[in-house]
C-alpha cells in the first residue's frame, strides 16, 4: 500500500526518480512526467495548501460568510461604545408599543414587554456573546497550548505537575466553578467574565497539545535541532508548535463555540452578564416565560446562539479537514 | 470496494498454464490534481513453481500492480486490462467472489510483519481465521492445521506459539507466521511485497530460503516485489523491470542481471553497491591524514548506556564499547537491529547521557559540559538521520532549514547566511531554486541532500550519519553516496557512519566496527573485517548479504549453507510431511455461490 500512497500527488513522493546519472538532483526542475500536474511548478507552502483545502469545504466556507455577516451586523448596527451605529433605535430606551410587540417593519425583531426595540437588544446581546466567546477562545488556547507544550516537551516532573493540575481542573464541575468565579468577576464587567471562563476551559486543549508534542518531540527534525544546540524555547516555538498548529486551531474554534454555550448557560442561570447589560443567554433567561405567549422574544436570541455555534463548529470541521492530509478526499 | 471496470473480453483459456497473468493492465488514480497513471499497460505472467521478481524504484507502480491481483486498490483507482488468477478474471468478480479468491487463489506476504499481524489477536486466531472463512477447517481441526502450518515454516513449539501474541515473537518469526498465513489455504500464487525489507540481513537470508523451498515443494507461483537486486539474484527465475508504470525489460534472472539490454536496467544495476568490491565504486574516499598525536574526532571509552524503564529492570543498550574516530576518518558502525548502533550515534551527539564511561569530541568530554560550552561543542558535530521524511521540519522552507544552525549559533547576518546556504546547495548538487521550496515538494533523495547540507552548515569536524541512505532508492542512494564521498574529500570531516548495509560500509569506511547486542564483536580496518572476518558473527553477517549476480549469489548461498552446517544449524526450509494433505475447501453452497465451483475441485494443481 505504501507505494500507492506515495504515488499520489497528495503524498510525499509523487515523482519517481529515474535516471541514475543526475536526475535526482535536477529532477525537480525537469519534472519529466507525461502529463505535468497543475500546481507542480508552483511552490505551495503548508499554509497555502491548507487554505486551498479549506475553501473547497462548502459548509465551512458558507459558515464563515454567515458568521462574518453576523459579526458585521452586530457591531455596526447599534454601534459599540461611543461609536454610533446605523440602526435608529437604542437598546436601553423604551418606545411606544405597537400592538402586542410582535415583529413589524419598524421593529423587525418585535418589542419586549417594556417596549424596548428587541433587534437592538439582540444585537447588543450578540456583541457581548461574541466578545466573550472570542476572548475565552483566545485565552484558553494560549493557556492550554503553553501548558500542553511545556508538559509534552519537558516530560518528567514538569509534566507530572502540569498534568495533575489539569486533572484537578477537569474533575471540578465546570459550571460550578464558572458560576462562583463568574459571579465575582462580573463585577469587573464583561472582560472579567471572559478572563475567568478562559482560565477554566483550557484543559482539553492542554491534553491535546501535550499528546501532539509528545509525538513531535520524537521526530528526527527535533533531534537534529537538539544536536545542533538549539535552545528548548526555540525548539518549542519554531519546530514543535508550528507543526501542532492544526490541532490548536481546530480546538480553538471548538472552544469558541463551547464558550458561547457556557456563557449562555451561566447567563441563563443568572450568574453571567448582569443587567442593565445583556447577552443572548440573559435575554433567554429574562423572557423564558414568554415562550408561549410572545415566542419571538425567545426565538430571536435562541436562533442567534444556534447560528453562531453552528457556524463556528462548521468552520472548525473545515479547518480540521484542511489540516489533516488524510482527509484529502477526491471529487468523484 | 474497488472500481474495477475490466471488460472480460477474449477467450478465458488463452493464458495457458499461468497462475497469475496481467494483460495490458492499466491503473489510473483520480486525485485532486488530476489523473495519475500509475500503471501504463503491462503484460506479465507467473507460472506454477516460478518466482517472478518485479523490480523498480518507489513510485514505479510495482505495488499497485500486485494489488490489482487482489482487487485491493483504493476507491479512486480505475483498472483497465485483464487480470487472471488461475482461471478467474478478477474484474468480473463481485465482492463475494473477490473475498473467496483472496487467500484461496492468491495470498499476500507483506513487508512489515508487525503491522501485517493484528497485535490484539493471538497467532492462532489469525491463522485459523483464514481457514475458517474459506471453510477449510473449523475449531480444533483448524487449530491442529494452524500448528501444522507453523511447524512447516520452521517455528519451534507450534502449539505454544498459537496462544502467543505477535509482540512475543521476533521479527523473523513474525514474518514466518505471515508466510504460514499466506500458504494456509494453499493458494496458487503468492504475492510477496518486499517480504524481507524490514528484516535483518541474516533473517532475510532465512526467509528467502524458506520462500525458495516453499515454491519448490508446493509448486506455488511467487510474484516477488522488491527493490533489492541481491534478493532478486537470490530468488528470481524471471525478472521484470518496471519504470514509471511501464515494463521496460523482462527476461530470466541471468539475462536481466548479467546482460541487461535496457538503458534503465543498466543504470539501476550500476547503482547497486557490491559487497566485496571495496571503495572506488562511487568515487574514492580520501585517505586518513591525521597524525597519530592528533586528538581523535570522537573517542568512546568503555561506554555504557542504559535505558531506565518504569517497573522493569534497566535495559543495557550499549555495554562497554570503546572506539575512536580519527580526524578525517570514516568509521562504519554495522550491526543488526537492536545492536545499539543508533544509541551509540545518539550518545556521540550528546542526546543520550552515558551511564558510565565517556564520550569525547576532540578531547572534550560531553558528560562534563553544561550550557554555553555544550552548545559550542555541538557546533562541531553535524548529524544526518535515516528518514528524510521526518528529519526536516515540514513548516520551514529549505533555505531556512539549512540556515537554522547559523541562526541558532548567531553566526553571520542575513546576507552571509544566504550565501552559505546557496554554496551548500551547490555542494550537495541541488538547484538553487529549492531555496524557497518546502520539504514536501522534494523527493526522498533531495531531502536527504538537504539533510546533509544542514549537517555541513557549520563546517563540523565530526559528522554522525545514522543510516543516511537506508530509506532511499538504490539509484538515489548511489548519487547520495557519490556526493558524500566528494564532500568528505573536500571538507575532510570525520564520520561515524551507522549502517546495516555491509555493501555501503564496504565502499565508504576506512575502519569497520561490528556490533552485536550492544557489544563490539570485531573492529579493524575495512579490508580485514569485511574480507577476512575472524569472528563467527561477522562471517555469518557477510555470508547472509546477497549480491546482485545470480551465479555468484548461488555460490555464496551454498557457501552460507555450508557455514551454517559447520556451525551445526539448520538451513531454513519448508517442512512438508509425506502425508501432507493439501487443503481442499469445502464445497458448501453458502460460500461458493458466485460461480467458483469449477476450480475448487482441482485444489491448486
Amino acid at each position: 500500500m505504501s507505494d500507492i500512497r506515495n504515488s499520489t500527488p497528495g503524498g510525499e513522493d509523487y515523482e519517481p526518480q529515474i535516471s541514475v546519472a543526475s536526475t535526482d538532483a535536477v529532477g525537480l526542475a525537469a519534472g519529466g512526467s507525461a502529463a505535468p500536474l497543475p500546481g507542480e511548478d508552483k511552490s505551495y507552502s503548508q499554509g497555502q495548501l491548507v487554505a486551498r483545502r479549506f475553501f473547497r469545504h462548502r459548509a465551512a466556507l458558507s459558515s464563515m460568510i454567515v458568521l462574518g455577516i453576523i459579526i458585521v451586523v452586530a457591531f455596526t448596527s447599534i454601534g459599540i461604545g461611543p461609536i454610533p451605529g446605523w440602526w435608529p433605535n437604542n437598546y436601553t430606551l423604551q418606545y411606544d408599543k405597537i400592538g402586542d410587540g410582535a415583529p413589524t417593519w419598524q421593529y423587525p425583531f418585535g418589542q419586549d414587554t417594556g417596549g424596548k426595540d428587541y433587534f437592538a437588544l439582540v444585537m447588543r446581546g450578540t456583541q457581548f456573546s461574541l466578545i466573550i466567546a472570542f476572548a475565552v477562545g483566545i485565552i484558553s488556547t494560549v493557556v492550554g497550548t503553553l501548558i500542553g507544550a511545556l508538559a509534552g516537551f519537558y516530560r518528567g516532573w514538569v509534566e507530572s505537575v502540569l498534568m495533575r493540575l489539569t486533572d484537578v481542573f477537569i474533575v471540578i464541575p465546570l459550571l460550578v466553578v464558572a458560576a462562583v468565579l463568574g459571579k465575582t468577576a462580573s463585577g469587573w464587567g464583561i472582560w472579567g467574565l471572559a478572563l475567568v471562563l478562559g482560565l477554566v476551559t483550557w484543559t482539553s486543549l492542554a491534553r491535546l497539545v501535550r499528546g501532539e508534542v509528545l509525538s513531535l518531540r520524537e521526530r528526527d527534525f527535533v533531534l537534529a535541532a537538539q544536536a545542533v544546540g538549539t535552545s528548548p524555547w526555540r525548539i518549542i516555538s519554531k519546530h514543535v508548535l508550528p507543526n501542532a498548529v492544526g490541532v490548536i486551531i481546530v480546538s480553538a474554534t471548538l472552544s469558541i463555540s463551547s464558550a458561547i454555550l457556557l456563557e449562555t448557560s451561566l447567563s441563563f442561570l443568572g450568574f453571567g452578564v448582569q443587567a442593565p447589560d445583556t447577552s443572548l443567554g440573559t435575554l433567554i433567561n429574562d423572557y423564558q416565560a414568554a415562550f408561549a405567549t410572545r415566542p419571538w422574544l425567545f426565538w430571536w436570541p435562541g436562533l442567534m446562539i444556534l447560528a453562531i455555534a453552528l457556524c463556528v463548529n462548521f468552520i472548525g470541521d473545515g479547518l480540521r479537514d484542511a489540516f489533516d492530509p488524510r482527509q484529502n478526499r477526491t471529487k468523484d | 470496494m474497488t472500481t474495477l471496470d475490466i471488460s472480460a473480453s477474449g477467450p478465458a483459456t488463452a493464458t495457458g498454464d499461468a497462475v497469475l497473468a496481467f494483460e495490458d493492465l492499466t491503473v489510473t488514480f483520480k486525485t485532486e490534481f488530476g489523473d495519475v497513471h500509475a500503471v501504463k499497460g503491462i503484460d506479465l505472467e507467473v507460472r506454477p513453481g516460478e518466482v517472478v521478481a518485479l523490480v523498480g524504484e518507489s513510485g514505479s507502480g510495482k505495488s499497485v500492480t500486485s494489488m490489482t491481483a487482489l482487487g485491493l486498490l483504493p476507491r479512486n483507482a480505475r483498472v483497465g486490462g485483464t487480470i487472471r488468477v488461475g482461471d478467474k478474471v478478477v474484474g468480473a468478480l463481485d465482492g463475494r467472489g473477490l473475498r473467496n479468491m483472496r487467500g484461496n487463489d492468491v495470498a499476500m506476504v507483506f513487508q512489515e510483519p508487525m503491522t501485517a499481524l493484528n497485535p490484539v489477536l493471538t497467532i492462532g486466531d489469525q491463522l485459523t481465521e483464514g481457514l475458517q472463512l474459506h471453510g477449510i477447517a473449523f475449531g480444533k481441526q483448524a487449530m491442529a492445521r494452524a500448528a501444522e502450518l507453523l511447524g512447516m515454516v520452521g517455528i519451534p513449539e507450534p502449539e505454544r506459539r498459537l496462544k502467543q501474541y505477535p509482540h512475543e515473537l521476533s521479527g523473523g518469526q513474525r514474518q514466518r507466521v505471515v508466510i504460514a498465513m499466506a500458504i494456509a489455504c494453499d493458494p496458487k500464487v503468492i504475492i510477496a511485497d518486499e517480504p524481507t525489507t524490514a528484516l535483518d540481513v541474516t533473517v532475510q537470508a532465512d526467509i528467502l530460503d524458506l520462500l525458495r523451498s516453499l515454491k519448490d515443494k508446493l509448486n506455488t507461483g511467487i510474484l516477488l516485489i522488491t527493490h533489492n537486486m541481491g534478493v532478486v539474484a537470490d530468488m528470481a527465475d524471471r525478472v521484470a523491470v518496471m519504470l514509471k508504470g511501464d515494463l521496460v525489460e523482462t527476461g530470466t534472472a541471468d539475462q536481466v542481471l548479467n546482460h541487461p539490454r535496457h538503458e534503465y536496467t543498466k543504470r539501476l544495476l550500476a547503482a547497486v553497491p557490491h559487497l566485496g568490491s571495496g571503495p572506488g565504486q562511487f568515487g574514492d574516499v580520501a585517505p586518513v591524514e591525521a597524525a597519530p598525536e592528533d586528538l581523535p574526532a570522537l573517542d568512546l571509552n568503555n561506554l555504557v548506556i542504559e535505558y531506565h524503564r518504569l517497573g522493569k529492570p534497566t535495559f543495557r543498550a550499549v555495554d562497554d564499547v570503546s572506539l575512536s574516530v580519527a580526524q578525517g576518518e570514516i568509521v562504519g558502525l554495522v550491526g543488526e537491529s537492536g545492536s545499539g548502533k543508533s544509541t551509540i550515534a545518539k550518545c556521540a551527539l550528546g542526546l543520550i547521557p552515558a551511564a558510565s564511561g565517556s564520550a569525547s569530541i576532540l578531547g572534550t568530554d560531553f558528560g562534563k559540559l553544561r550550557g554555553k560550552e555544550l552548545k559550542a561543542l555541538r557546533k562541531r558535530i553535524g548529524v544526518v538521520f535515516q528518514d528524510p521524511a521526518s528529519s526536516l521540519n515540514p513548516r520551514l522552507p529549505i533555505g531556512d532549514v539549512i540556515a537554522e544552525p547559523l541562526v541558532v549559533h548567531k553566526e553571520g547576518d542575513e546576507r552571509s547566511r544566504r550565501r552559505r546556504v546557496l554554496e551548500l546547495l551547490d555542494a550537495v548538487e541541488l538547484p538553487r531554486s529549492v531555496y524557497n521550496r518546502y520539504p514536501h515538494e522534494l523527493s526522498g533523495g533531495q531531502r536527504q541532500r538537504v539533510s546533509i547540507a544542514r549537517a555541513l552548515t557549520l563546517d563540523p569536524e565530526l559528522l554522525v550519519a545514522d543510516e543516511p541512505t537506508s530509506a532511499l532508492d538504490v539509484s538515489v542512494q548511489a548519487n547520495v553516496l557519490k556526493m558524500f564521498t566528494a564532500l568528505q574529500e573536500r571538507y575532510k570531516f570525520a564520520c561515524l557512519f551507522v549502517s546495516h548495509d555491509l555493501a555501503v560500509i564496504d565502499l565508504l569506511a576506512h575502519r569497520v566496527v561490528v556490533l552485536q547486542n550492544g557489544r563490539i564483536v570485531e573492529q579493524g580496518p575495512r579490508e580485514e573485517v569485511l574480507h577476512h572476518p575472524r569472528e563467527e558473527y561477522t562471517q555469518r553477517l557477510i555470508a547472509a548479504a546477497p549480491v546482485p549476480e545470480p551465479l555468484e549469489q548461488r555460490r555464496r548461498r551454498e557457501a552460507r549453507h555450508a557455514l551454517l552446517n559447520k556451525l551445526g544449524e539448520d538451513v531454513a526450509e519448508l517442512h512438508v510431511d509425506e502425508d501432507y494433505e493439501r487443503p481442499a475447501p469445502r464445497q458448501d453452497e453458502g460460500g461458493n455461490s458466485s460461480g467458483l465451483g469449477g476450480f475448487m475441485a482441482d485444489g491448486g494443481n
